[in-house]
């Protein structure tokens, strides 16, 4: 079966920093494929690549048989509209309220009578658990409720993926248990392929049948969650168990503490 | 939606009155409340010299408007110019050898065609010629006869 | 020295970049027009916030431009007799320069920056790119029908302001200084041409509000997506605009009314 995105060669910088240096995903139809990685290593980038709002500076990416980056600017938009993504930061229209906001795809892309976006709408916040809020502005929400409030929007139009950034960080223990399920059930009714950027470990070993590890610009690991908790790397073990000492360094890359005391020291 | 609407009012108050306020720039402030001119006849008067005469100038007769200038041309075998006046329909009884003087209004205003009435029995008609001109005076001219006449006389 | 140059030459290159997305914005701009005129409600939501909502401002700063004028313009020519030329001073200045000029300048300080500001903050709390992951073009959807609402408010705008001052200069001429009222309306009649002065100056401020809308929509999309950096570029749509509309009369203001 040919994967639904085909990742091959990725490359790309900002400034100088280099965020891939070949990088090569496959991401099959039906399945939820994890993304994981620590802080900063361009899990974010990778899902804009992706959606085609960056440009790769050298390898490709296709979707669905069509290279993203090569698409002329109508084309590209029609392929959006069969790829929701969910925002880290929920990017909810901050002016229109909350059932305004998860009918703005609908009412964009469909001529859907009013009383038939009504229903649709209702059923998406009723199973993200927010149909009452939904005369809220977005301003009125918490963190975690407009992030719900931005996985019923985009899953509106009903799209062949979705790209979920961070969708747990911010959730209480309930509503994480019923996005995973959700998530999970949105997949398998619809299938749907998922594409789930997360740090949360646990969930998403529960609901991923792939994870692909990041870091340093490049695949670390991939494979199924039993493979990857059998692994023999210990930057995995020390990736998963989330202890602090190991491979991974928790500090962004520079001068060490040390130095960078006694420089202060001198300059006194 | 209430909202909605109440915007959509407001705004199509806003369209009207910037159209109002063109409107009233137009008619009241600047000259084009005289172009919807209704159409009378047209006489034409030869003038050796228009100085500042221009096309849409006032035509007066006693201080009052009759008529405009509608073009002026140079006359291509006698040199001097070709001025033809558009006269409001309400004045068809202007007698035939009326004449016609470019006044400038004012020392230094704009200039405008006075017609003095004639004592003939025939009035003017469409496509008639007004024979008795008087050209513009034009203010250097004035200046250096009468410098030249001063000097003259000493 | 070879600091300053190298200073100089980046700043030189960074500005013909700016001017270089700026004419790209535009274009992008332009190609969202035609599919916004055809979703006209959103071009009638923003000329509320942007024609609507500056009326206010439009309305108190002419009659007072027009009162002023009609005052100093009184002082003036009353010293050569010639006061009854009150109404075509006030006329001819309002229409051909404060008019589309002032007015302009306050649509860039009440309109352009909030523009600037709303687009900016758009930008940076990623609803602009949100948009575009839902398959919704930004520049036709949000931009484009900000542009055409600026485009046909600021002609309205300035032709209430010119309407508007000369009824302040009306009131304080007459009403205050005793100019006789028939000389002061037949006169300005007399030597305000429709097209000469009407019209040039709509033309004028046709140009100002495509332009001022210009840069109110390019500097909130090209904003650093920071609050300090919508600040900032804020400030710049209204310096920016007013070098652009005060340079730009200049040029019109030549190509109009002088014989260059
Ligand atoms: N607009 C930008 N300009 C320059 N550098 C950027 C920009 N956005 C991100 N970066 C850099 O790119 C790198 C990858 O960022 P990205 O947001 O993709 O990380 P991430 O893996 O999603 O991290 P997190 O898990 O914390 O969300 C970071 O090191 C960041 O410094
Ligand atoms: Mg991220």
């Amino acid at each position: 079966m040919a994967p639904l995105i085909k990742i091959r060669d990725l490359h790309f910088n900002r400034g100088d920093k280099v965020i891939f240096s070949g990088v090569d995903i496959d991401i099959y139809q039906g399945k939820v494929t994890a993304i994981m990685g620590p802080s900063g290593t361009g899990k974010t980038t990778l899902l804009k690549l992706i959606g085609g709002q960056l440009k790769p500076d050298r390898g490709s990416i296709e979707v669905d048989g069509q290279n993203v980056h090569k698409l002329s600017h109508s084309k590209l938009y029609e392929l959006r509209k069969r790829m929701g993504m969910l925002f880290q930061s929920g990017a909810l229209l901050t002016d229109i309220n909350v059932f305004e906001n998860v009918a703005f795809p609908l009412r964009e892309h469909t001529k859907l009578p009013e009383s038939m976006i009504r229903d649709l709408v209702l059923m998406k916040l009723q199973a993200v658990g927010l149909r009452n809020a939904r005369d809220l502005m977005p301003a009125e929400l918490s963190g975690g409720m407009a992030r719900r409030v931005a996985l019923a929007r985009a899953v509106t139009l009903d799209p062949m993926m979705i790209m979920y950034d961070e969708p747990f960080t911010g959730q209480d223990p309930i509503s994480m248990g019923t996005l995973v399920n959700l998530i999970r059930r949105l997949n398998d009714a619809m299938g749907l392929t998922s594409i789930i950027v997360s740090h949360d470990v646990a969930e998403t070993t529960q609901i991923a049948d792939e994870i692909y590890l990041l870091s340093g610009g490049k695949v670390i690991e991939q494979g199924t969650p039993e493979t990857l908790k059998n692994s023999g790397s210990e930057w995995v073990k020390q990736f998963l168990q989330g202890l602090p000492d190991g491979p991974v360094p928790f500090h962004y890359p520079g001068n060490e503490f040390k130095k960078d005391l006694l420089n202060a020291e001198e300059k006194r | 939606m209430n909202s909605k609407r109440s915007t959509e009012i407001l705004v199509g108050l806003f369209v009207a009155a910037g159209i109002a306020a063109l409107f009233v720039l137009a008619m009241k402030v600047s000259n084009l409340g005289d172009f919807t001119d209704e159409k009378g006849y047209e006489v034409v008067a030869h003038f050796q010299n228009i100085g500042g005469l221009k096309a849409r100038s006032p035509v007066t007769m006693a201080g009052v408007r009759v008529g405009r200038v509608t073009s002026i041309s140079l006359d291509p075998d006698s040199y001097d110019a070709k001025v033809t006046i558009n006269i409001y329909p309400q004045y068809d009884n202007i007698p035939i050898d009326t004449s016609a003087s470019i006044f400038t209004a004012g020392l230094l205003g704009e200039q405008y065609i006075s017609l003095s009435p004639g004592a003939d029995d025939f009035f003017l008609q469409d496509g008639d010629i007004i024979d008795l001109t008087q050209p513009a005076v034009v203010l250097e001219q004035v200046i250096g006869q009468f410098l030249y006449s001063t000097a003259e006389g000493e | 020295m070879i600091e300053l140059l190298r200073s100089l030459g980046g700043w030189g290159i960074n500005t013909f970049q700016r001017l270089g997305r700026g004419h790209i914005f535009l274009m992008q701009m332009l190609a969202g027009v035609p599919s916004s005129v055809f979703r006209f409600s959103l071009v009638i939501q923003q000329l509320f916030y942007v024609g609507v909502l500056s009326i206010l401002i439009i309305l108190i700063s002419g009659l007072f431009v027009g009162m002023v004028l009609g005052l100093q313009g009184y002082n003036t020519l009353v010293d050569f007799g010639a006061e009854e030329s009150l109404g075509v001073l006030v006329s001819l200045s309002l229409v051909r320069e404060l008019g589309p000029v002032v007015s302009a300048l306050l649509f860039a300080g009440r309109a352009g920056s909030a523009l600037t500001a709303e687009i900016g903050l758009m930008k940076s709390t990623e609803q602009l790119s949100g948009m575009e992951m839902m398959a919704v073009d930004p520049m036709r959807r949000i931009i484009a029908p900000r542009f055409l609402a600026g485009l046909i408010s600021m002609p309205l705008l300035a032709a209430i302001f010119s309407a508007v001052g000369i009824l302040g200069g009306f009131l304080v001429g007459h009403g205050l200084l005793g100019v006789d009222d028939g000389a002061f309306w037949s006169q300005m009649q007399a030597k305000t041409d429709w097209y000469e002065d009407i019209l040039n100056g709509v033309v004028k401020s046709i140009v100002f509000g495509f332009v001022v809308t210009w840069i109110a929509l390019f500097e909130g999309y090209d904003a650093s997506p920071t609050s300090e950096g919508v600040g900032r570029a804020t400030t710049r749509t209204v310096v920016h605009s007013a070098f652009a509309i005060l340079g730009l009369d200049f040029v019109l203001t030549a190509l109009m009314f002088g014989d260059i």
